[in-house]
């Protein structure tokens, strides 16, 4: 009795499957065949979905590895383990909020939310001037000139505030620091509001642009020919002589890169950081 | 007979540095700071007082707050073309709050006593906190842009 209930019971099953099969199958015809229907009104044209090119040289290999310079704490003698627990904040906000890899004299725009603003939404494109602060304290300054009107705007990136960060142009420039555009022409400075974004790699060299800047005459903010500040983005040819040039040597400090005592080598810190912001963004939730 | 040219020789000298150090500290740009007595500011409106090129500046000489620091938001008192003129601070060099505009000139708008704009226009953009900072409805109609 019981031997019979399993042959009927295999039965049934594989009746059942038949069936599916044959339903499906029905279905796959039925489709085409509605399209080939006559009395079917040509419903509104809908292009198809774009296709997605998979570039297959893209591996994980040869993607550009970059850390964000926030991320390497500062030499001091805090415990590590306060950076360590800024570090799970600045991914947990980077999880939500898409911070792309940028540089000194990059364009970008910048969305947020401003009680005081109609639409209270604000959005300011600037090229980036300086990047500072670390961990979750961290800044950038974004500059543009508007109606002849230099402006600047200090954002903190893990603000709240902030609702979205575009990259408009993705490059570098010759200094880690372009506040001598403040003493530069203003052409230098002044960014198209509606620009639209630029095509970037993510793979290679980040392209360097060695624009050398033409500066308003002089005084300046700060004597950019100082060589503490290093500057080779300006054209002191234009501006400065020979002589000048040459006496402003005299503040040159030629023995601090032997001073061993202001090393930080960050390679090795550089590398454990990114392994470990890499572990952590690819977790989910 | 030798000590005192000696000594004249040395004040000489003496001055001479001293006059050195005095030009190469001083500087003639203007510092980074907010508004206070005898700033040089920048007028931004179209009103006829602050178009008009004038030989001297417009200088703050009164800042109407307690500790004398003008910031975007208070009043101060211009000297401007040989006249005593009120006006508004709508925007500084000095950088504030994050996330808020920093401007690379002391911008001014000249105001009537009883708060109304003189111009009617406003050339350049205005920080949107100055919504917040009290009731200048009246500028901010004339604004063009805000940043």
């Amino acid at each position: 009795m019981a031997v019979c209930a399993k042959g009927l019971d295999r039965i049934l099953f594989s009746t059942r499957l038949f069936q599916n099969l044959r339903l499906r199958n029905e279905r796959s015809i039925s489709t085409s065949l509605c399209r080939l229907a006559p009395d079917e009104k040509p419903t509104k044209f809908t292009p198809p979905p774009k296709p997605v090119v998979m570039d297959k040289t893209l591996t994980a290999e040869s993607l550009r590895k970059f850390l964000s310079p926030e991320f390497i704490p500062p030499r001091q003698r805090t415990d590590p383990f306060k950076f360590y627990m800024e570090r799970i904040d600045m991914i947990r906000r980077r999880k939500v909020l898409t911070i792309p890899e940028f540089y000194v004299g990059s364009i970008l725009a910048v969305t947020m939310a401003d009680i005081n603003a109609s639409g209270k939404i604000n959005r300011f494109v600037g090229i980036c001037t300086q990047r500072s602060g670390k961990g979750l304290g961290a800044t950038f300054i974004l500059r543009n000139i508007i109606d002849s009107q230099g402006v600047e705007i200090c954002y903190d990136m893990y603000s709240p505030r902030i609702q979205k960060i575009d990259l408009l142009r993705f490059e570098k420039r010759l200094d880690d620091n372009l506040m001598y555009l403040r003493d530069a022409l203003p052409e230098y400075s002044t960014v198209d509001q509606d620009m639209k974004p630029e095509p970037f790699s993510l793979t290679g060299e980040v392209p360097l642009n060695d624009l050398k800047v033409k500066m308003l005459p002089k005084p300046w903010s700060k004597r950019w020919e100082r060589p503490k500040f290093n500057i080779q983005g300006i054209r002191f040819d234009l501006s400065m002589s020979e002589k000048k040039m040459e006496h402003a040597q005299k503040w040159a400090k030629p023995w601090d890169e032997y001073d061993m005592l202001k090393e930080y080598d960050t390679s090795k810190l550089e590398q454990e950081i990114l392994s470990e912001v890499q572990q952590e963004m690819s977790k989910q939730g | 007979m030798a000590l005192p040219l000696l000594s004249r020789s040395l004040t000489g000298l003496l001055a001479e540095s001293s006059s050195i150090l005095q030009q190469r500290t001083f500087s003639v740009s203007a510092v980074a700071a907010a508004i206070q007595k005898m700033s040089r500011v920048r007028v931004v409106d179209n009103s006829s007082l602050g178009v008009t090129p004038y030989h001297r500046p417009p200088r703050v000489i009164h800042v109407y707050t307690s500790n004398g620091v003008g910031k975007v938001g208070d009043k101060v008192l211009l000297a401007i073309k040989g006249q005593k003129k009120k006006a508004l601070i709508v925007g500084q060099k000095m950088p504030g709050e994050r996330m808020s505009p920093r401007f690379d000139s002391n911008n001014v708008v000249l105001i009537e006593e009883n708060g109304n704009p003189t111009g009617t226009r406003i050339r350049v953009p205005i920080p949107t906190h100055l919504r917040k900072e009290g009731d200048f409805s009246k500028i901010l109609a004339i604004a063009t842009a805000f940043v």
